[in-house]
């Protein structure tokens, strides 16, 4: 019961690093980031809920397992391109930066220095995290070996 | 009957300021912050987010501590908190095959692909007070190995290839019942069960799953898989008309493999029960497999012999916040109806004097 996904597009991949950021860190490269453009807030930032799914027994119908907080944002830079996003938890600023940068990544004139400063790094920062956590886990596998008792 | 009764006023405002006082304790020790129950009671938390139904570790932190640690307390707070909030929707069933796998260990199966991790469990422990708890600052660090990119599929998975496994119910046309617009009503299909059941309290699905054990419907069970980990959340927001990634959550699952069932048409095969909660939950997770299990007595033609298999018994009294609702309520003024029940106890008992008294002059 493999299903086959579609490849993600670029932009669904950067809104993924955004969503999935540490927001002290993404804070911290937006706030360096010179020569931002500007940018009006289309949508306030908006805390509401979406009921999470899961399947019966992993892989079968889908049920209603329980509901998460999610905020959200939308703006428009002065060259009239619109950001958007949609992040877990209540950071209203999170989302509003994530979208503002979401804009600023649609913007040609734009788009290689974010992805190299603000993306990338972002990107290494989640996949350190990931791997010391792997690390640690692959630490407590089980080698089973078989003990043979007796005489054969 | 309820009437209104005035007084009380003052001594609630003044309870609730000792309660604060009381939450606060000891001044002379520093105040415990939303961050330090978010990391260091992260199980806690993990509980308070599953059956208050909202993923949110630093609410749930917060109702902690606004609870003093009293979780069915805090659960009601963050059901109640939900209900302040709009919905945007529902999100992709997630993909637990694509978890990154914290702990991942299968009684049924010794050598697994992608093998077994045991995690940060209390399993093997010893469990006697460790009085370098005592201290701070005085903890041991993880060990790191070299991390594996083998794939984890779920192990049930493997026996389905031989057809020796039932199939779960594929995705039919029909959108699964949400019991946070529907009420439960019966029968419930699976789907409801199953969010029921998440939500469900701990304490009472745990002492259900261990009755099916002790013969109140036997479902001979072994844990298939018992994994942990984070797993991606996808949204597909209307006005953008593709699919997002939120973030991460971390989940418990457990797949339940049970004895087997067969008819005429179909050869014996296993069955299967499944659990879920939000965080860490192993417990939960694996109480409701076998509770998911045994509702499905009348669907497997089983015989419907014990509580467990009662789906209107379970699934009406699972919910903490409703049940502790109930059983507080009694706590409140109910003057009115117990001076009715006292003049009908002593209208009763005249009725009976009356009735003795008349009995004993006849005998005289």
């Amino acid at each position: 019961m493999t299903q086959i996904k579609p490849e993600k597009t670029n932009r669904q991949n950067w809104m993924a690093v955004l969503a999935k950021a540490n927001w002290t860190d993404l804070a911290m490269l937006w706030d360096d980031f010179g020569n931002k453009p500007d940018f009006k807030i289309l949508r306030p930032a908006e805390t509401g809920l979406i009921m999470l799914r899961a399947r019966t027994g992993a892989v079968g119908a889908a049920f209603n397992m329980g509901e998460a907080t999610v905020t959200r944002s939308s703006v428009v830079s002065d060259s009239q391109i619109q950001g958007h996003a949609y992040i877990l938890g209540r950071n209203g600023l999170h989302a509003e930066v994530a979208a503002e940068v979401d804009a600023a990544l649609q913007d040609d004139a734009l788009h290689q220095v974010v992805m190299a400063r603000i993306i990338n790094p972002l990107k290494t920062a989640a996949s350190n995290k990931k791997h010391q956590a792997q690390q640690k886990t692959a630490a407590t596998k089980v080698d089973f070996f078989t003990l043979v008792r007796g005489e054969d | 009957m309820f009437v209104a009764v005035k007084g009380g006023e003052k001594a609630i405002n003044n309870a609730h300021k000792l309660l604060a006082e009381a939450r606060r304790g000891d001044t002379s020790i520093p105040e415990i912050s939303i961050e330090q129950i978010e990391q260091q009671l992260s199980l806690s938390v993990d509980r308070v987010m599953s059956e208050g139904s909202l993923y949110d570790r630093l609410l749930a932190a917060t109702a902690i501590k606004q609870a003093r640690g009293d979780l069915i307390e805090a659960i009601f707070l963050v059901r109640a908190s939900r209900t302040t909030l709009t919905s945007f929707g529902y999100s992709q069933p997630l993909n637990t095959s694509e978890m990154q796998v914290l702990r991942r260990i299968s009684a049924t199966y010794k050598d697994l692909p992608g093998g077994q991790v045991l995690g940060p469990t209390f399993d093997y422990t010893h469990r006697l007070i460790d009085k370098n708890l005592e201290q701070t600052n005085n903890f041991p660090t993880a060990i790191k190995a070299p991390a594996s990119n083998e794939a984890t599929p779920h192990v049930l998975g493997l026996l389905s290839d031989e057809g020796l496994m039932e199939q779960p119910p594929t995705d039919t046309d029909a959108e699964p019942n949400d019991l946070t617009r529907e009420p439960l009503s019966f029968p419930a299909n699976r789907d409801t069960r199953l969010q029921s059941l998440a939500r469900g309290d701990e304490g009472f699905l745990l002492a259900l799953a261990y009755s099916t054990q002790r013969g109140y419907a036997r479902t001979h069970p072994f844990a298939g898989e018992i994994r942990i980990g984070k797993v991606a959340v996808e949204f597909t927001p209307e006005e953008l008309g593709f699919t997002l990634e939120l973030g991460e959550i971390e989940i418990t699952e457990c797949e339940m493999v049970n004895q087997f069932t067969g008819s005429k048409n179909t050869p014996p095969q296993f069955t299967r029960g499944y659990g879920i909660t939000f965080g860490q939950g192993e417990r939960k997770a694996m109480s409701m497999a076998l509770v998911d299990r045994a509702l499905r007595a009348e669907e497997l033609s089983e015989d419907l012999v014990a509580p467990a298999q009662d789906e209107e018994f379970v699934l009406s009294h699972c919910d903490n916040v409703q049940a502790t609702g109930f059983v507080e309520h009694l706590k409140l003024p109910h003057y009115v109806d117990f001076q009715a029940e006292l003049e009908l106890v002593r209208k009763m008992r005249a009725e009976q004097n009356v009735g003795q008294s008349q009995t004993s002059e006849a005998a005289e």
